[in-house]
């Protein structure tokens, strides 16, 4: 490099100040939003939600919809839309209940099967949007009605005309793969916690947290997966690059067809996680399961920072997207406030994490 | 205008030749006989009014289109391109003017998508971004560009810049030959000048560089050789120094009736 030294400096490029490298982190915006939910209840609840047993309390829903956002956020970043992850809730919670119910399948065959199928539902998903070109807002709309639609249809098979099937609970009884989707991991550990007092107790000595659930686990293991895959990986540039210019991707190599097809799947695969998850917690399924999930998902997906255009966002950010989802829907029973503020402030929050994506988008390119 | 081959350069067989190469499409004829080559080191200008075929002849010497009727000859053997990937593998690279950039990306992102360098193994294996960094940085150094940082988006860089770094990419991957689909058109005084610099030092590495451009000044800056396009056949080429701007802007719009619009407009086009 002999000729490097007589390259001049541009003056009119200042020095990048930390808080404006901070900026451009898509994730910003959400861990910033989450420090104020959490200032906000601090404020005005009752001191029992930031008790080891409250945080359990919102983190449960909040990991429940993580694990979906997560999937929505990597597809997002990958430029496609997925409504049907609600309904997929309900098919993959119809398929799973039959499975272990109706034909009485261990836990070892039941899941894997579940899992065959709604990933077989992603790539039908996934394989129209490519093939036809159609936007896939669209054509996951349909899937939203048809899966809905077949998960009632299917339960009334499967019960004889009613919309619930029920034993679950019984069914997967002693099974030894329960314990990985279904209670709370680590109960020995807040056994011996309440013991020397770490744990709150109940009157009798039991620990009022009998553990973690295990969804929470699911979800951070989830989103430092996905963290890693997207940032540290060449399918995450993949990722990153079918979302932001599909031609300019193609153009350079990048396999586009089989990363969409694959987030398709990946987003199929996370609604399936939740309804095992839930359906085993539950004992039971029926129609309404997971009911508009798919909107509160792309809601935690964009309040992390996720661009509706694609090419840009984060899986971090859609775990505090997730998080600030949680304390919102819990914690105002923690306070005065009714309980149905909920629907307002996600609105609201949507609204600005919209605004603010968009700004922040502008910084990271240099558009004005 | 002279079709001899150039002193000194006798001895050079040409890395991608196309002889008599003709494109139909349909009833229309987009190509009708056009013969280019490149040495290695040269820098060889294709000029060409708009719709003379200068982007089908691209098209098809980056394997996107086959040609209906010649030959193209890769270090002398015949090839078929199946895809612009069979180009690629032979050397011949485009940067076309979309250059195939994101610019929510990093320019490291950018450099290296699709071919990411990797370390591990199985589930291990990862994008080795220190080296992707270093690697980039280094090669938009050589290409006299100093980058804020590898991890700088796309975006925030001007035309020009994005022009080289495409420029870089293509020359980093093994480029023998490169096909710049009208790098200056877009762009500034400033601009023109840094991607003509550029074009200069990918020359002097030894690739061959196939210039296309509808400007003769840009073209007489840095070419070696020039050939005109016009209505899907070549006017023949000439080599730098035999032929001058006025007389390659005539054989560009077809000769008298550019005359005589030059001579109203007082010879300022």
């Amino acid at each position: 490099m002999a000729d490097t030294t007589h390259i001049a400096k541009d003056e009119r490029i200042g020095t990048e100040s930390f808080v404006s490298r901070l900026m451009k982190r898509p994730e910003l915006g959400a861990i910033a939003g989450a420090i104020l939910v959490t200032l906000f209840f601090l404020f005005t609840a009752d001191g029992a939600m930031f008790t080891l047993s409250g945080v359990m309390n919102f983190m449960t829903p909040a990991a429940q919809l993580g694990i979906l956002a997560i999937g929505a956020a990597l597809l997002m970043i990958g430029g496609e839309f997925d409504l049907s992850i609600g309904s997929m809730i309900a098919f993959a919670g119809l398929i799973f209940a039959a499975c272990v119910v109706t034909l009485g399948l261990p836990l070892i065959i039941a899941i894997p099967a579940t899992f065959a199928l709604a990933a077989l539902a992603g790539t039908l998903n996934g394989a129209i949007v490519l093939k036809t070109g159609l936007p896939s807002f669209i054509v996951t709309l349909a899937f939203l009605f048809i899966l809905r639609g077949i998960s009632l249809v299917g339960l009334k098979l499967a019960t004889d005309g009613s919309t619930q099937l029920r034993g679950v609970r019984d069914a997967v009884e002693g099974d030894f793969l329960r314990p990985l989707f279904s209670g709370d991991a680590f109960p020995g550990l807040f056994a011996w916690g309440a013991q020397v007092g770490i744990v709150e107790t109940f009157a009798n000595g039991s620990p009022k947290v009998p553990g973690i659930p295990v969804e929470i686990l699911w979800f951070i293991a989830l989103t430092l997966a996905a963290t890693w895959v997207l940032l540290r990986t060449p399918y995450g540039n993949w990722i990153f690059a079918s979302g932001g210019d599909r031609a300019a991707a193609s153009n350079s190599g990048v396999p586009v067809r089989r990363v969409k097809i694959s987030l398709f799947v990946l987003t199929a695969c996370c609604a399936t996680l939740v309804a095992i998850i839930t359906v085993l917690d539950a004992g039971s399924t029926d129609a309404r399961r997971g009911f508009m999930k798919e909107f509160e998902a792309i809601i935690a997906a964009v309040i992390g920072g996720c661009l509706l255009t694609g090419g840009y966002g984060s899986a971090i950010g859609a775990f505090f997207g997730s998080i600030i989802f949680g304390m919102v829907v819990i914690g105002l029973s923690y306070t005065d406030f009714d309980q149905d503020w909920f629907q307002v402030f996600l609105g609201g929050m949507l609204l600005i994490a919209v605004l603010f994506n968009n700004y922040i988008r502008k910084r990271v390119t240099g558009e004005r | 205008m002279t079709t001899a081959p150039i002193i000194g350069m006798t001895d050079v067989p040409p890395i991608i030749e196309m002889s008599d190469i003709e494109k139909h499409f349909g009833n229309i004829i987009a190509l009708a006989g056009v013969s280019f080559d490149v040495r290695a080191g040269e820098c060889h200008c294709l000029l060409g009014d708009n719709g003379a075929g200068k982007s089908t002849f691209i098209k098809t010497m980056s394997g996107v289109h086959k040609p209906t009727k010649g030959t193209i000859r890769v270090n002398g053997a015949p090839v078929t391109f199946g895809s612009p990937r069979d180009a690629m593998e032979a050397g011949i690279a485009t940067v076309f003017q979309d250059l195939a950039m994101i610019p929510l990306m990093s320019v490291t992102r950018n450099f290296f998508m699709g071919r990411e360098p990797t370390k591990g193994r199985g589930p291990f294996r990862r994008m080795d971004i220190k080296a992707a960094n270093a690697t980039c940085v280094a090669a938009m150094r050589s290409m006299g560009i100093n980058l804020r940082g590898p991890d700088q988006a796309v975006g925030t860089l001007s035309g020009g810049e994005r022009q080289t770094v495409a420029i870089a990419r293509a020359v980093h991957f093994g480029a023998k030959v490169l096909i710049l689909d009208e790098p200056t058109s877009a762009l500034g005084v400033r601009q023109t000048s840094n991607v003509l610099a550029t074009i200069d030092r990918v020359r002097k590495q030894g690739v061959g560089v196939v210039f296309i451009t509808h400007n003769v000044r840009h073209a007489m800056a840095v070419g070696d050789r020039f050939t005109v396009l016009n209505r899907g056949r070549t006017l023949g080429t000439a080599a730098r120094g035999d032929i001058t701007a006025e007389a390659l802007q005539d054989m560009m719009a077809g000769g008298q009736d550019m005359a005589l619009l030059e001579g109203s407009l007082g010879g300022t086009v």
